[in-house]
This record gives C-alpha cells, structure tokens and sequence, in this order.
C-alpha cells in the first residue's frame, strides 16, 4: 500500500501560525504520513537561516525584504505581537513549558522527513534566489503542489 | 506485564510524545512492548489513534500520581 500524503501550504510566517503548521506536519509524520510543506509568500522567509537583505532587485523588492522578518527566530506572533511585546511574553511561556521553540519543531519536522518546498512563483515576485532559502528540500510552482494535495488524505492553508 | 524499553515523555508536550513513540517503536521488534510515561492529558486521546492508525496494539493505559502510563506493542 502506499504511504498516506499530507500537505500544507505554509502561506503565513507568523511564529504562531508556523507553529501550529510544523506541528501538524511532525504528528501526520509520526502516524506515518509522507509530509510535504510548500512554502509561499510571507511563508517563504521561514526558509532562510537569516534575514534576507536583497542588495539586487527593484526597489519595491528591496523594501519588502527590509520589511519581511525572514529566519523562524524572527518571526512575529499573528496577534498581540506589540512590537515584539507579545513574542516576548510567548517566548518566555515557552521556555518555561518547555515547549520546543519553531526552529527545533522545524528541525524536528526535517529530522522526521517532512519535505520543505518552497513557490518559486513568490521567490521570483519577491526577488529571491534559491541560495536565500537554504532550508528548502526543493523548489516547485503550483501545479506540482496542487497534483500533490489531490492525491493527500490531509491539505490545510495556515 | 514487564516492558522491553521504557520511554520517558514527562514534562513534553502534543506532538512530541507520539513523535518519541514514533521513533523509538523502530527501534523495537515485532511484538516487543514499549512503556510511555507521559504527564500531558492529550496523550490519553493521542496514543490511541497513534496506535490505531499505525498497527500497533495498546495494551493498557494508567494514570499514576498525574503521571500516565501506556504500554503498547508492536505490530507490523
């Protein structure tokens, strides 16, 4: 029989909302799931080990990577963040519980062979090489996605 | 009953026990029993739907001073 499919589009790169996605990827993997995470837009800078400051590229593209947080440490939380108020505080629950932060559930998703595939549509609006996004397993549009999530038990949009 | 190996998953948190369970169960043998010791009440809805959906055969399952005890075998 062959291995249950999920995937899920990571559109966000909110701590939280990552969070919630690499954590669903390390269960589906763990109840034997072949796991696919097909990063697009804001999601994207989650693949970058640190933040992307483009030096070529339009101005616009220039101002939206100054902009963007890149890298899972830097990421901010979808609610609440007060200028990095609230990811403080998140952080230090964290700690506390120790809860495994978004880069050791990353690690851990990689560790267990989920497949990190980043849109080469929004690289290529947003300026970005495959040398920015070293995490990436591989780089895919969207149709490689959409014949992937036809054929999986389990496809979420976080 | 006597487990084969024990797997401390106090103080973890959804998903990480059943992901340890994961992992650790390759380790064993077919019908070899791993012990789970876990404090996160999740883990009493978690385990067996781990097991049901991955073949494995929960044995039985205890909660000791807030501590939660599984013994699970393995199957194929």
């Amino acid at each position: 029989m062959d291995q249950e499919k999920a995937t899920i589009v990571l559109f966000s790169g909110d701590m939280d909302r990552a969070l919630a996605a690499f954590n669903i990827a390390v269960a589906a993997a763990s109840l034997g799931m072949e796991v696919e995470v097909f990063f697009t837009f804001w999601g994207l800078g989650l693949l970058s080990s640190r933040p992307y400051r483009l030096k070529v590229g339009s101005p616009l593209q220039r101002m939206l990577s100054l902009l963007s947080p890149g890298t899972p440490r830097k990421a901010r939380l979808s609610r609440l963040n007060m200028a990095g108020l609230g990811k403080l505080a998140m952080t230090i629950l964290m700690k506390k519980f120790r809860m495994p932060s978004l880069e050791e559930t990353m690690e851990t998703a990689k560790s267990m062979g989920v497949k990190f595939v980043a849109c080469t549509t929004t690289m290529a609006l947003m300026g970005l090489e495959e040398k920015d996004l070293p995490a990436a397993d591989s780089f895919a549009g969207a149709a490689s996605y959409v014949a992937r999530a036809s054929e999986s038990k389990l496809n979420l949009f976080i | 009953m006597k487990a084969d190996e024990v797997l401390d998953c106090v103080g973890l948190y959804c998903p990480m026990p059943i992901a340890r369970t994961a992992q650790k169960m390759k380790e064993l043998e077919k019908g070899q029993v791993l012990e789970i010791v876990a404090d996160d009440p999740g883990i009493k809805e978690d385990m067996p739907a781990w097991c049901k959906k991955t073949g494995n055969e929960l044995i039985s399952m205890e909660e000791r001073e807030g501590e939660i005890h599984i013994m699970v075998r393995k199957g194929n």
